[in-house]
């Protein structure tokens, strides 16, 4: 709990389970409350969670075939690449950036003493990771299924690398949040952050691929561990990856607290005029 | 009880630090009632808002030992994206309430017909303002928090509203806020003069009202907004 029982709730005395029950109370409603907005409730509604970052996929998988890049050399089928690649960057990106305009979006509801900051994150991430996840498991299914792309080698070290991506885009996404919430400065410096970082990110190429010195570099950025795990778990021997998960681990749990620092400060700093 | 206890609120403006609140405390039994006198700007609605819980103060404690409602003042607590149903459910949601017993009530008291069911975006003033009333009689609070401004407004409105809350909840608590003295007079049994960010007790409410007319009111044209 990021916030002490009596200021979350309505009695004085709060225990730990029933400050649990409110959280996991509004953060039910603010759920509910995001699908409609985000989807609305006509057409597809919220199948969009998992439709929009399959479309990004798929666009991109069909744009890197119709180049016909022959990544190293060595055989990876281009549709995984795609898909591992793509659905990384989506799990990392997208719930940073949904968490920069959330409060903004929710402020009136902030209004309501057991809504919090924390909350709205929190919801906010929990779809994200959702969304990115389902589109990543409904892409590989159907590819599958069709011969575009092999089954994984290791579907235990796949999981683990796509849950350290999770954790990385939670954590990541606290920052920014409970940042932007404290001064919008944070959300102008973190879109072209973002972009620079994507190419960086180990969507677009395995760090085998790069010169030696350059490898140092690009594996100080915590997400490429991730990818190359998951790369490695989906593509097995075929691939020589690199990747340090306890390394990211350790990254990720700094940006955690770091994350829950700034949502804590943001929320006591809450102003309505 | 309700107990707000050395209570300082401090915003950061760009002219530096601007104190509203200094070092304010009381209490208000269950089933009692204060009206905070105040002209515009001497903090009443942030001593609301902190109340609430809305905000944090700067320094000091509020303890809440009764179910405290939001702010009732037209506006604020809901999303202007979603229709007045979809406000009701978010609500009752995370006030732990079953809505569906709850939408007739709130359909006939805020008449909004067809609007009800349309993005709150699209209100007029009115009907937020009835919409926001009734979204707060469906949550059964202990204490209500009212801004003045529900209690003003059109008379049909006004007589509605004096109904659910005064008459209907009348076992409840509540702190009223209003810079009319008047207002005070008539719906509150003890009353407070907010002024310079300090709280002034006076032993009943025409002292209070004695004092905010006479001494705090050298130009009478400063009561009107």
């Amino acid at each position: 709990m990021l916030t002490d029982a009596s200021e979350r709730n309505v009695s004085a005395e709060t225990s730990f389970f029933e400050a649990l029950k409110v959280q996991s109370r509004v953060m039910h409603a603010l759920m509910l409350r995001e699908l409609i907005t985000r989807f609305g409730r006509d057409n597809l509604g919220v199948l969009w969670l998992v439709g929009e970052p399959m479309m990004f996929t798929l666009g991109v998988a069909t744009l890197w075939s119709a180049a016909g890049l022959a990544h190293g050399g060595i055989g990876i089928p281009i549709v995984a690449f795609a898909v591992t690649g793509y659905s990384s960057v989506l799990m990392w990106r997208n719930a940073a950036l949904h968490c920069t305009d959330g409060i903004g979006a929710n402020k009136p509801l902030l209004f309501h003493r057991s809504v919090q900051v924390i909350d709205v994150l929190l919801t906010r991430i929990a779809l994200e990771v959702a969304g990115a996840t389902a589109s990543f498991i409904t892409l590989s299914l159907v590819f599958i299924y069709f011969g575009w792309m092999p089954a994984p080698e290791d579907l235990f070290l796949v999981i683990q690398g796509w849950l350290m991506l999770a954790w990385f885009g939670a954590s990541l996404a606290l920052m920014i949040g409970g940042g932007t919430a404290l001064s919008p400065l944070v959300q102008r410096f973190w879109h072209p952050v973002s972009y620079l970082l994507f190419p960086l990110s180990g969507a677009a190429f395995m760090v085998d691929w790069l010169p030696t010195k350059f490898q140092q570099l690009v594996l100080l950025l915590p997400m490429v561990h991730g990818v190359e795990a998951l790369r490695h778990g989906y593509f097995g021997n075929v691939v020589t990856a690199h990747f340090d998960l306890a390394y990211m681990a350790a990254c990720c749990l700094i940006q955690t607290f770091v994350g829950m620092y700034l949502v804590r400060e943001s929320s006591r700093r809450m102003e309505f005029t | 009880m309700l107990a707000v206890e050395r209570v300082s609120k401090v915003y950061i403006t760009r002219h530096g630090k601007h104190r509203v609140l200094k070092d304010v405390s009381f209490t208000l039994q269950r089933g009692r009632n204060i009206g905070i006198l105040g002209r515009n700007g001497a903090g009443k609605s942030t001593m609301i808002r902190l109340i609430s819980g809305a905000e944090r103060p700067t320094s000091g404690r509020i303890v809440r030992g009764m179910r405290v409602s939001w702010p009732l003042a037209f506006g604020g607590a809901f999303q202007s994206h979603l229709t007045g149903l979809d406000n009701l459910k978010f609500v009752c949601r995370i006030y732990g309430v079953d809505y569906k017993p709850l939408v007739p009530a709130v359909e006939e008291f805020t008449e909004l017909g067809d609007f009800f069911r349309e993005p709150v975006s699209h209100y007029s003033h009115g009907m937020l303002t009835r919409l926001a009333f009734a979204l707060s009689m469906a949550i059964e609070f202990d204490c209500f928090l009212i801004d003045e401004a529900m209690v003003v407004g059109d008379k049909r409105f006004h007589d509605r509203c004096h109904y659910e809350l005064f008459k209907k909840r009348k076992d409840r608590a509540y702190i009223l806020v209003s810079h009319d003295a008047n207002v005070i007079r008539q719906y509150c049994e003890s009353a407070v003069v907010l002024h310079d960010g300090s709280l002034l007790a006076f032993p009943n409410v025409d002292a209070a009202y004695e004092f905010y007319q006479t001494t705090l009111f050298v130009n009478p044209e400063d009561v009107e907004r």
